[in-house]
Formats: structure tokens, C-alpha cells, sequence
């Protein structure tokens, strides 16, 4: 199971932790993250890549107390969903006290280990 | 129904077995007599190791006839007696039983908790720490920040739910709880505490449909029927929605039921709605046309919607009371507001004598799936 990969998913998290995170776009300007081979909103099969912005702005989040297994060490954790413009992530929150993460803070997206299963996590940090 | 709670040593057929055979005596159809099979459930292949389903819950009915197993989350059942009522409607089947069956408890908290996540989408929202009280905390929290509202006016919708449930025995919880106790629970994922999330159920429902002839030449006791049926769907991933705070799934699934029953909001005098969290309540209505967009959150609170209230919601108990064995769901709602519409449940006291519409909100997932059923009276 080790060798096996979720194709483009795993490419996907590889290029945001190289800081060259990246999406894409249909026609009518919705934001997707791969593999798409259409769009769900309007049916576009015209996709084209584009660069991840540096920092977007977390929407919403929540402190999870009661974890999936895999997660259990990880537990209690922010979770976020992060408005890249044009695009969103959802992702653990680090480097902010939970109790201060607020709407409308601005971070950066990465990859880190999980600290229960070790598996390769998108994680937003504060921006600059 | 079976009753709902914690059933973690009966096996899945046996549960469906009691609901199905009580369904087809207390409409007084044969077992030889049914078309078909449309059977709701969500995490048998892991709770269970069972994966085909539909026939051995027909088999447990005392019939071998075409079965299908269908699973759309927690809307399995809603699906299921969605596509029962397509099934009659085109003239293929005069008599389905439609229902669901979830056995949970037996794979433990976090088991239940790592089988429900998969309503969600595993690589990005799974992978990313998002369990199904979490996503419905992000909703939450986004209302919360579009809207107004607070963790308190959710309290008031779990101890309205507990509250309608102290009647119904078939019911996972009957207990009350204050507003107070709700607050002070333990957190579950923030805002919400425990008191905001339904409980990890087992259980069976099952419906018998027929078609208006098949009832007429058997001379069946049916004083309400579907009057009208809708599903809607939405992006799995709550990241690719436009909005976090409406759920369009419901609001399109709601439009196609009312059409079909001929209906508008106004009409519908009880509403069961899909409360797997607190906030899911507050959600649906909304996308019922129920109320205003911002307006639910404090329906609870002001008593608009309690049992003594002009539009009483969840008098089952809802999810949250009356407990979620997800896959028998939807069915199960259906069969309330069947029952309280035919003066029948328990809590049938609280509907008014010249009520005649009602209606039934399931939801898969954080509402990628929705189903809307219309319930009226006959005349």
C-alpha cells in the first residue's frame, strides 16, 4: 500500500510544499482542485492551471475535540476552510493559539505530517 | 421502526426484519405481494463486512423480489423512498417497501465517527481534519458570522428536540436537557458541544407505498399519501460551494416537491428537517422557504417552531432525540409525519385538527444530497 498515490491529489499536495501551490479554472472562472476533467458548476471541460495567491483569508474554522482515529494524537485541532481568491482550501490551522483564530486572518498555505499517522496534511500558518 | 439507540448485538437483518414485517402487517399487504425493494443504508460494508445488502433485506421481508441497496450518506432512505415513489409513478410497481437500516454503535465512537467522515470528500476535507460535527461546525460558524445568531439559540433547538422525544418510546434519547446543560457540555467541535450533535444509532424503517389502485382493490387504510417528491444535489466538498450558510441541495429538492404536490410553504403545518446538528435544523428550514434566510436561527428560541408553536419542527424528536441510524432515516421521517398527519404517534396531540400537509427533509452528507417529501391527508 506504502508505493500507492492518490495521482494528482499527491502532485498536488508535492507542489504546495514546494510553495508552488496551483488550481484550476474553468471558463466561467471557477476555481478547482485536481483532478477535475470538468467543472462541477457549469460543466467546462476547458480547464487551465493557475498559481495558488501567496495568502488567503481563513472564512471559517472550527476546534475539533473528537477526532477520526486518524487524527486522534492530533486532537483538539483547527480546522479551516481559506479563501484563496478565486479558489478554496481546507486545511489544519498551526502557528495561531486556537482560541484566537478568528475569520477574516490571513495565512499560508503548506504541507506538514500529521502527528497521529505521519500522512501529509495541507496546513495554514499566519502570513507575514 | 425498530426503536432507535443502541443496539450494537443485533444484526442489521434482524433490525430490518422488525421493521419490514411490522410495516407490511400494519398496512395489511402480503410479503408476496411487494414489486420491490428500495433499501437505504451508509456503512454496512464496514460495519458489518456486508456489502449486497438488498437481497438479504428482502430475503428477512419473506420475499425474494428485485432489491437494490442505495447510498447517498445519511439521505440513503430519503433516496430510497424518492425513488419508490418514481418506481409507482411509472407504472412498473403497484407495491415497494422503501426503508433503511444502520448498525453503528457496535464499531465503537471512533469507528462510527472514521465511518461517518466518508460523507464528506477524503482527500480534501478527511485528509484535512474535517470530521461530520466538524463540517457542520464550519457551517455554523459561517452562519454565525453572516447572519448573527449563537451557540445559544442552537441550545434552544436541542432542548425543543429532547423535549418532543420524552413521549416517543421508540426514540434513542428520552431525556430532557436545559439550555444551560446544553451550553456546558463537552465540546465536540466548536461551537458545538455535545448536546448539538445526534447521538450514534442503530435501527431499522420501513414504509410500505402503493400505488392509489392497489390500495382502492385492496381496500387499505391509507389516510395520507406522497404527494410529492424532490432531490437535490450540490458540490461534496464544502470548499467548492459559493456559500457555507445555505444548503441549495434542500432548496432545489424542496422546489420540485412543492411543484409536484402543488403546494407552497404557507400550506405545510409540521416539518420533520434533517438535524443531525443543531444548526442543520436552522439550515433547512431555510431552504425549505420555511423562513427568511438569517430568520431560523432564533425560530427555537422565540418557540415559533416548539410543539405548542405555529409551525412545530422535529416532533419525533428529530435526529437529534429521536437518534440516527443513518441509513433508516429518512424513511423514518416520512413515517412521522404519516403518522402524526393520521393522528397516530405520539405526539399527534400537537398537530392542529385541520392540518393536512406536511413535509420531510433528509440530508446526505453537509447536504450534497437532499430529498424533500410532501405528505397530505386524503380526502
Amino acid at each position: 500500500m506504502t508505493d500507492v498515490t492518490n495521482g494528482e491529489y499527491d502532485a498536488f499536495l508535492d507542489a504546495l510544499a514546494e510553495g508552488e501551490g496551483y488550481y484550476l479554472v474553468c471558463e466561467n472562472d471557477h476555481g478547482l482542485l485536481p483532478p477535475r476533467r470538468a467543472c462541477p458548476h457549469c460543466g467546462d471541460r476547458d480547464l487551465t492551471e493557475r498559481d495558488l495567491p501567496a495568502s488567503g483569508e481563513i472564512v471559517t474554522h472550527t476546534t475539533v475535540f473528537v477526532p477520526t482515529p486518524q487524527f486522534e494524537d492530533d486532537a483538539p485541532y483547527v480546522t479551516a476552510v481559506v479563501d484563496f481568491d478565486g479558489v478554496r482550501l481546507t486545511g489544519v490551522v498551526r502557528g495561531i493559539d486556537q482560541a484566537d483564530v478568528e475569520i477574516g486572518d490571513r495565512v499560508t498555505a503548506t504541507v506538514e505530517s500529521n502527528e497521529t499517522t505521519d500522512e501529509q496534511t495541507i496546513v495554514f500558518r499566519p502570513a507575514e | 421502526m425498530t426503536s432507535f439507540g443502541s443496539h450494537p448485538d443485533r444484526t442489521g437483518r434482524d433490525m430490518f426484519a422488525e421493521a419490514g414485517l411490522a410495516a407490511l402487517e400494519d398496512a395489511g399487504v402480503p410479503a408476496a405481494d411487494v414489486d420491490e425493494l428500495f433499501y437505504g443504508n451508509f456503512v454496512g460494508t464496514l460495519s458489518e463486512g456486508q456489502g449486497h445488502q438488498g437481497p438479504l433485506m428482502a430475503e428477512a421481508l419473506g420475499t425474494t423480489a428485485p432489491s437494490r441497496r442505495i447510498e447517498s450518506a445519511c439521505a440513503s432512505s430519503g433516496v430510497a423512498v424518492r425513488d419508490a415513489v418514481r418506481a409507482i409513478r411509472s407504472g412498473e410497481a403497484d407495491v415497494v417497501v422503501a426503508g433503511g437500516m444502520e448498525r453503528m454503535t457496535n464499531m465503537g465512537t471512533a469507528g462510527a465517527t472514521k465511518g461517518l467522515a466518508g460523507a464528506a470528500d477524503d482527500l480534501y476535507e478527511v485528509r484535512s481534519g474535517v470530521t461530520f460535527p466538524g463540517a457542520y461546525a464550519l457551517m455554523a460558524r459561517a452562519y454565525f458570522d453572516e447572519y448573527g445568531g449563537s451557540h445559544e439559540d442552537l441550545a434552544h433547538i436541542a432542548v425543543k428536540n429532547h423535549d418532543n422525544a420524552l413521549v416517543n418510546d421508540h426514540a434513542h434519547l428520552q431525556q430532557e436537557i436545559t439550555v444551560e446543560e446544553a451550553l456546558g457540555a463537552p465540546e465536540i467541535a466548536s461551537p458545538f458541544t455535545l448536546y448539538d450533535s445526534c447521538p450514534i444509532s442503530d435501527g431499522a424503517s420501513a414504509l410500505v407505498l402503493t400505488s392509489p389502485e392497489y390500495a382502492d382493490e385492496h381496500d387499505l387504510e391509507a389516510n395520507v399519501a406522497i404527494t410529492g417528491a424532490g432531490h437535490g444535489g450540490d458540490t461534496m466538498a464544502l470548499h467548492d460551494r459559493q456559500s457555507l450558510s445555505k444548503t441549495p441541495a434542500t432548496r432545489d429538492a424542496a422546489e420540485e416537491a412543492y411543484d409536484d404536490a402543488g403546494v407552497d410553504p404557507s400550506d405545510i403545518a409540521i416539518a420533520e428537517v434533517h438535524d443531525c446538528f443543531t444548526i442543520a435544523e436552522v439550515l433547512a428550514l431555510e431552504a425549505l422557504g420555511l423562513y427568511s434566510h438569517g430568520e431560523a436561527i432564533g425560530a427555537a428560541r422565540r418557540g415559533e417552531t416548539r410543539r405548542d408553536g405555529e409551525l412545530p419542527v422535529n416532533l419525533s424528536g428529530g435526529l437529534k432525540a429521536k437518534g440516527h441510524p443513518v441509513g433508516a432515516t429518512g424513511a423514518a421521517q416520512v413515517a412521522a409525519i404519516a403518522t402524526l398527519l393520521d393522528g397516530t404517534h405520539p405526539r399527534a396531540d400537537a398537530v392542529d385538527d385541520d392540518a393536512t400537509v406536511g413535509v420531510a427533509q433528509n440530508a446526505g452528507g453537509t447536504v450534497a444530497s437532499a430529498t424533500v417529501h410532501v405528505l397530505e391527508v386524503m380526502e
